[in-house]
């Protein structure tokens, strides 16, 4: 499906959208008002120049439209690969254009995030899962690694992967792993804008501290120890 | 992996600190967690190791230490990734030097 | 110089156990779930792979010069320190709780290759929410300070989450990254990125770069009593600031003018050179103390 195609779906009220080096940057009308519409398309390898446009736009709406909602939309190959790139430290502009969406959301800018086709690792962590909560369509691919480049780094058998993924969401690429995760809050069929809005509408966006995602992944069953845990070590008693 | 478990005489450790762990689970390394146990002559050992197939190189380890130095009274845990038998001793030594309050 | 060389304990070579305890005040240190209290990953064990108890990394409250802090400190030789569900748990956990307890800082020794693949899905996510948690610590006042000189460095999301911290202290043995070089080999081919070219990884990954391009805000020793005297004496001279436009617009600008300047470099000796260092190829030849006073006389 093309951009232009999730975006008529997504705001069939309008939109001005703009795309330059892969980067989405622009603004769309909604039931709920204006949103800024922001992200990555064609799989892009997230690099320096991609994670500094991002940040720039976040920045800007927070100084030019106060607590207007933020809308990602996510498609990335994960981060560009290059020597030149880690050279300036390309963990840092990833950090940097996180901690824009985290301010965003301290400054009581809703946002969520579509994955609209591919969500992979550091370009992932980088937006996409930092906004307060995140969907993905159908056939959108989310993983850290395919399996048989895991297979590889882990020196487990390929079919030995294959097989164990079929039932654990721990490591099974796919959407609905990170939503029996509780990473991503639901799948969409197709883009929506009756989707879009109701999870614009929905209560609880734009609260700091209120990262829900481990237990989410209890309720539904796919992480279950990490909340257990998380809470023991926040509330365990002071030795002596 | 594989898991074993091995039950040996030895006399008692004399003074009983808080659990003691050293080593960690590395490529030739182990750890060894040492926690009181209820008989006191005796010392009982869980392994998980990588290398399979290595039982009774274990239990003759494990016996010489349990005979040449006290260690009764505790269950010994241990998660091993292929460490040699002189690297086993070592870190017996030192983790049940720890467990009676010894210095890191 | 040889009597203090002597009596050094690497950062480097030492277990994150013994990192902690000689970072703390002597006898200060407890651990929250310690290793007699957890299980190792059951993840680990589907794989049939040995777990370890603390799953690779160590969390902890005591004191630093009297003053009360919260540790954390990864393993590196324990799965490359990687993060896995209940890794990644324990740090979210002790970093909430410092939100709510406010100790005078969270020291965060760093020691990972980032997410566990063997738990690829859960160590990603809790990769991003420990991103969370640590910008929510510091925003609650309390400085994060990143400590890096281990043998596996910060790369992968642990490198973004060191890069949201306050700080980062680094040795020159440290290494920060976001890709290891072995995989932008893999996939970008040995012209790109030789990965078993040391020297080259370290011009564009180490601590002392990191350090001249001011990624990293202080340069130590490895040496464990070196680590402990520079977070001291960083958390000295700093107090938290609150999240802002302003400082985020100024960390924008100053990477935009970086990247302006130094798109095309492949290699630390450009940077530095550009940087104004008069002879770039010695950098890699001086010490610690020598590297510090070149950079403080570097034209700003």
């Amino acid at each position: 499906m093309s951009l232009n195609d999730i975006l008529d779906s997504l705001f069939p009220a309008g939109h001005a959208v703009a795309v330059n080096n892969k980067v989405i940057s622009g603004e769309a009308t909604t039931a709920q008002g204006t949103v800024a519409v922001l992200g990555t398309t064609d799989a892009a390898a997230i690099d320096h120049a991609m994670a500094l446009a991002l940040s720039a736009y976040i920045l800007d709406t927070i100084e030019q439209h106060p607590g207007r909602p933020l809308v990602y939309l996510v498609d990335t190959s994960g981060q560009a690969l290059s020597r030149s790139q880690e050279l300036l430290c390309l963990n840092g502009s990833l950090a940097h254009l996180a901690q824009c969406v985290d301010l965003a959301r301290r400054q009581g800018h809703a946002s969520l995030s579509l994955v609209t086709a591919n969500a992979v690792s550091g370009g992932f962590l980088s937006f996409g899962l930092m906004a307060d909560r995140a969907y993905a369509l159908a056939d959108a691919q989310v993983r850290v690694m395919d399996l048989r480049a895991m297979a590889r780094v882990t020196k487990i058998a390929h079919e030995r992967l294959i097989e164990l993924a079929a039932d654990s969401p721990i490591f099974a690429p796919g959407a609905e792993s990170y939503v029996r995760m509780g990473a991503i809050e639901a799948i969409w069929p197709a883009p929506s804008a009756s989707l879009l809005e109701a999870a614009l509408a929905a209560g609880g966006l734009a609260a700091p501290a209120s990262d829900q995602r481990q237990y989410s992944g209890l309720l539904r069953g796919g992480r279950q120890l990490a909340a257990g845990i998380a809470k023991t070590v926040q509330n365990a008693a002071r030795g002596a | 992996m594989e898991t074993l478990e091995f039950r040996f005489n030895s006399k008692p450790v004399p003074r009983v600190a808080d659990p003691a762990l050293c080593g960690v689970v590395g490529s030739g390394n182990l750890e060894i967690l040492v926690k009181p146990g209820i008989e006191p002559e005796a010392c009982r050992v869980r392994i998980k190791t990588s290398a399979r197939g290595f039982g009774e190189t274990w239990r003759a380890v494990l016996d010489s230490f349990a005979s040449s130095h006290p260690a009764g009274g505790t269950v010994i845990a241990i998660n091993d990734m292929g460490a040699t038998p002189a690297v086993v001793t070592l870190r017996l030594a030192q983790a049940l030097a720890e467990y009676q309050g010894g210095a890191l | 110089m040889i009597a203090s060389l002597a009596a050094r304990h690497s950062w480097f070579e030492a277990t994150a156990r013994a990192r902690v305890a000689g970072l703390l005040d002597p006898g200060s240190f407890s651990e929250i779930l310690p290793p007699a209290e957890s299980s190792p990953s059951p993840h680990l064990a589907l794989l049939d792979l040995p777990g370890a108890f603390d799953d690779g990394v160590v969390v902890c409250y005591g004191q630093l010069e009297k003053k009360p802090i919260f540790a954390i400190a990864q393993e590196g030789q324990f799965m490359g320190g990687s993060v896995g569900e209940i890794h990644g748990a324990k740090i979210v956990g002790m970093l909430r709780r410092a939100v709510k307890e406010k100790p005078a800082a969270v020291l965060f020794l760093i020691d990972s290759g980032g997410v566990r693949l063997h738990e690829a899905n859960a160590g990603l996510i809790a990769i991003s929410e420990i991103m969370r948690a640590v910008l929510d610590v510091r925003a609650a006042g309390v400085p994060v300070i990143a400590l890096v000189g281990g043998s596996c460095g910060a790369f992968g999301g642990m490198g973004i989450v060191a890069k949201l911290c306050s700080a980062i202290l680094i040795s020159e043995e440290g290494r920060l990254a976001l890709s290891g070089p072995e995989v932008i080999e893999t996939v970008a081919g040995v012209e790109e990125f030789d990965s078993k070219d040391r020297a080259l990884v370290w011009r564009v990954t180490g601590g002392k770069h990191r350090y001249l391009m001011g990624d990293c805000a202080m340069l130590v020793d490895d040496d464990i009593a070196a680590f402990r005297s520079g977070a001291a004496e960083f958390l000295a001279g700093w107090s938290e600031p609150a999240p802002s436009v302003a400082h985020l617009r100024a960390g924008q600008q100053a990477l935009e003018n970086r990247l302006a300047a130094y798109a095309s470099y492949r290699d630390g000796l450009q940077v530095w050179a550009a940087l104004g260092i008069a002879e770039p190829e010695s950098v890699p030849l001086l010490d610690r103390d020598a590297l510090v006073a070149l950079k403080e006389g570097l034209p700003t």
